[in-house]
């Protein structure tokens, strides 16, 4: 095998680390500089590889948060306390350090602005991150593609500390076609307008369009969110074919 | 393994070591049961529920779930190794040998079948070498520590392989379909391997 080049087979590269940005007390972004990044497609991910001087190796999956269109690839890191991996991402790498990465991986969880809308976002806590990938895209289509596909958020977060690309989805809530939702399931700030529970079936009716305008949705959380979210939706009508799902176990 | 690794700087080990040779490259071991499903659990009436075993012809063998219920029971405990990088030791799961199935699918007449490629509730498929679910290897699971399967966990019944990456070990499952030729499945169409060894790291296409 060494040396050899299968077509089409993923391999380790090493990146390098060119920024990194705080986007809450516990998570940050990492910009990479991949050498020979072959693009994506925006709710893929990647695998990460750390390999210690002993040989000891641990390997864990991040998805993408940058558009397709962007130049390099940013991964955000939510750190999971005394986890393995997430606290070194967020802790101890920084800009000029290489970071072993494969990818793109996966196909189903994705979307592109040709498969147009409607397009309906569901995320909790960091499961926004494969979601941004989508608003980004979707940001940087031409306003001609941009105009027939209207997209939803709906993101439920902790706290208003919580809320990653808390400025971004601020901004991009700003086009027309862009409406985003927040619910705040812990402690919300004293003039705090939108919703303060976790997402029930009055909030997806809410914010969701009817089933009957067969929106494309995309939901990504931790399991008992993705389980109630996803039900909820079937049981409003929505086709189980065009709710696509991603759920975060612990990935220290 | 061809690749050499670049050593991360300042990365060391936090964990305890695993048991010896327990823990397949690239794995970490967790103790809870991470749920991956690439879309909504569906639920499944066991009253019309039914497992089928059909072969390239046509021919077929049916259970239904009281059907299924009365063949012997196996009680495998196991390792299982997610692809997404999580293993969980000595799982304790209820189910029916697929040996127990073909043969009584041969005895009915159901022919062939180098590969199969397993199909469920919700149209996910995946494909495994027969020789990977036969001489012990697999079964059709309905119980999970103790209880029945979880809706969320693949119930009322998955395939279990667990010496491959649990994709491979179907959620939902309805049926196998025999196949003189391997064919890709769900995610093995989307890059994952064919088959899906994690002991030799068989995570996408190519590996």
């Amino acid at each position: 095998m060494a040396g050899a080049t299968i077509p089409g087979r993923l391999t380790w590269q090493v990146a390098t680390v060119v920024d990194v940005r705080s986007e809450t007390p516990r998570a940050r972004t990492l910009v990479l500089d991949v050498p020979q990044w072959p693009g994506h497609r925006a709710g893929q991910h990647v695998d990460v590889r750390l390999v210690a001087e002993d040989g000891y190796q641990a390997q864990r999956s991040y998805s993408i948060a940058s558009a397709p269109e962007d130049s390099s690839v940013e991964l955000t890191v939510e750190r999971i306390d005394d986890a393995e991996v997430s606290p070194y991402l967020c802790d101890v790498l920084r800009v000029g350090d290489g970071l072993e990465v494969r990818g793109p991986i996966g196909g189903y969880f994705v979307w592109d602005i040709a498969q147009g809308g409607p397009l309906f976002l569901v995320a909790g806590g960091s499961g926004i991150v494969p979601l941004m990938a989508m608003l980004r895209h979707h940001a940087r289509a031409s306003s001609a593609a941009r105009e027939g596909v209207p997209v939803r958020l709906l993101y439920s977060a902790r706290t208003w500390d919580d809320v990653i690309y808390r400025d971004e989805l601020e901004r991009l809530a700003e086009a027309p076609q862009v409406q985003v939702s927040l619910s705040l399931t812990r402690d919300a700030p004293a003039d705090w307008r939108g919703y303060r529970r976790r997402i029930d079936r009055a909030m997806l009716e809410e914010v969701s369009w009817p089933a009957s305008e067969t929106p494309r949705v995309f939901v990504c959380g931790p399991t008992p969110l993705v389980e109630s979210v996803s039900t909820l939706l079937v049981e409003l009508g929505h086709d189980p074919a065009r709710v696509r799902t991603e759920r975060f176990g612990p990935t220290g | 393994m061809a690749d050499k690794p670049f050593v991360a700087r300042g990365f060391h080990s936090k964990r305890a070591v695993s048991p010896a040779n327990r823990l397949p490259p690239g794995q970490y071991e967790t103790r809870d049961f991470p749920v991956l499903s690439a879309g909504p659990t569906p639920r499944a009436s066991l009253a019309t529920w039914d497992f089928t075993i059909r072969d390239g012809d046509g021919r077929s063998v049916r259970w239904t779930w009281d059907e299924l219920q009365s063949l012997p029971h196996d009680t495998p405990t196991v390792d299982i190794h997610c692809v997404t990088k999580w293993s969980k030791f000595g799982t304790r799961w209820e189910g029916v040998s697929i040996d127990t199935l073909l043969d009584a699918a041969r005895a009915g007449g159901v022919l062939g079948g180098a590969f199969i490629l397993a199909f469920c509730d919700g149209g996910y498929t995946t494909n495994v070498p027969l020789a990977d679910v036969t001489g012990g290897k697999a079964w059709v699971a309905f119980g999970y520590d103790g209880a029945p399967l979880p809706p969320e966990h693949g119930g009322p019944a998955r395939l279990l392989v667990p010496h491959l990456y649990f994709w491979k070990s179907a959620k939902w499952v309805r049926g196998l379909q025999l196949l003189e030729r391997d064919e890709p499945g769900f995610w093995e169409k989307l890059g994952y391997h064919d088959r899906g060894d994690p002991w030799r790291e068989q995570r996408y296409q190519g590996d």
